[in-house]
């Protein structure tokens, strides 16, 4: 265990701002992304159910 | 067994729907294993790993700036090679897959490029410098955003796809050239972390970690990648009967 209290753990040996900075971003995005994602999917199956069929069916 | 299912081939997964309902499949075991691999990466990176006796604890930046920056590498190939296979083969799919690719190689393309300027700052004393390895990978995003802007700007999108190909392919240049550049040039970046002649130069509980990230981010890419895949693939296929039938589409004037 490298941390006697949270507040050590929260400082990163006086670095905290750059390891919270670099870790936030990444979760911050890669939280993002998927909701995106499924965002653009929910939107395309629901586009798809008022569009029609072709005639050919392809 | 379905008598309409036909044998698996080499192109069975090129059929839309197949890859559709594929992918679906494998979107819950991605998130799985990333969530998985993430948790223990960053129990082991924070909780057992050592604090490094140079660095300090800025080191632990290495846990995500490391995969993010192989992945932004990964990702570049593996878009120009669906890319290219779309091409040459005229395989509608596996255009769809690397323009999938893109929004995601993007990201960790940043995120190489963030965490890394959150470490120059400590480490280095400066955020930014047009060093090799900063200005390759810089290019990098660049070339992710220009086959992202040129493909959705060409309306026809065979003619985008191509477009976008010949873009990718050609770009592909560039990852080598990111990957030598600390080797090539004098630079501030340190060289390649791992290597596969020489012993690691870091702790057993610093590697096991990053490893860890390294399937997590993996795991992640590819979970994110099909859930765009199926969305564009819904987006392209929207009149096709077999789109009908998934949202429950009535049929209309037959």
């Amino acid at each position: 265990m490298n941390w006697g209290s949270a507040a050590e753990f929260f400082a990163m040996g006086g670095y905290g701002l750059y390891v919270w900075g670099s870790y936030a971003a990444a979760a911050a995005l890669m939280l993002l992304e998927p909701l995106l994602a499924r965002r653009r999917h929910a939107q395309a199956r629901r586009d798809a159910a008022l569009a029609g069929t072709d005639d050919d069916g392809l | 067994m379905n008598a309409l299912a036909p044998p698996l081939r080499l192109f069975t997964f090129a059929a839309p729907p197949r890859l559709y309902a594929l992918m679906g499949r494998l979107v819950p075991l991605c998130w799985l294993l990333a969530a998985a691999s993430a948790f223990a990466g960053l129990y082991i990176g924070f909780f057992v790993a050592p604090t490094d006796r140079t660095q300090g604890d800025a080191y632990r930046i290495i846990f995500i700036h490391v995969p993010a920056a192989w992945m932004s590498m990964l990702l570049y190939l593996v878009m120009a090679f669906w890319a290219g296979i779309g091409w040459a083969f005229n395989a509608r799919m596996a255009s769809v897959v690397a323009r999938s690719i893109a929004p995601t190689g993007a990201m960790f393309t940043f995120l190489a490029l963030w965490t890394g300027a959150f470490w120059g700052k400590p480490t280095w004393g400066t955020w930014w410098v047009w060093d090799a390895r900063l200005t390759t990978e810089l290019i990098l995003l660049f070339l992710y955003l220009g086959y992202i802007a040129l493909v959705n700007a060409i309306d026809d999108r065979r003619r985008a796809d191509q477009a976008g190909a010949l873009l990718a392919l050609v770009g592909s240049i560039n990852v080598p050239i990111i990957y030598f550049s600390v080797k090539w040039w004098n630079t501030l970046h340190q060289g390649a972390t791992i290597s596969m002649t020489a012993a690691p130069k870091m702790a057993d509980t610093m590697l096991t970690a990053m490893l860890l990230m390294t399937v997590a981010c993996w795991a992640y890419a590819f979970a994110v990648v099909f859930m765009r895949t199926r969305a564009m693939t819904l987006e392209r296929e929207v009149h096709a009967a077999w789109v009908g039938d998934l949202v429950g589409r009535a049929a209309v004037g037959k």
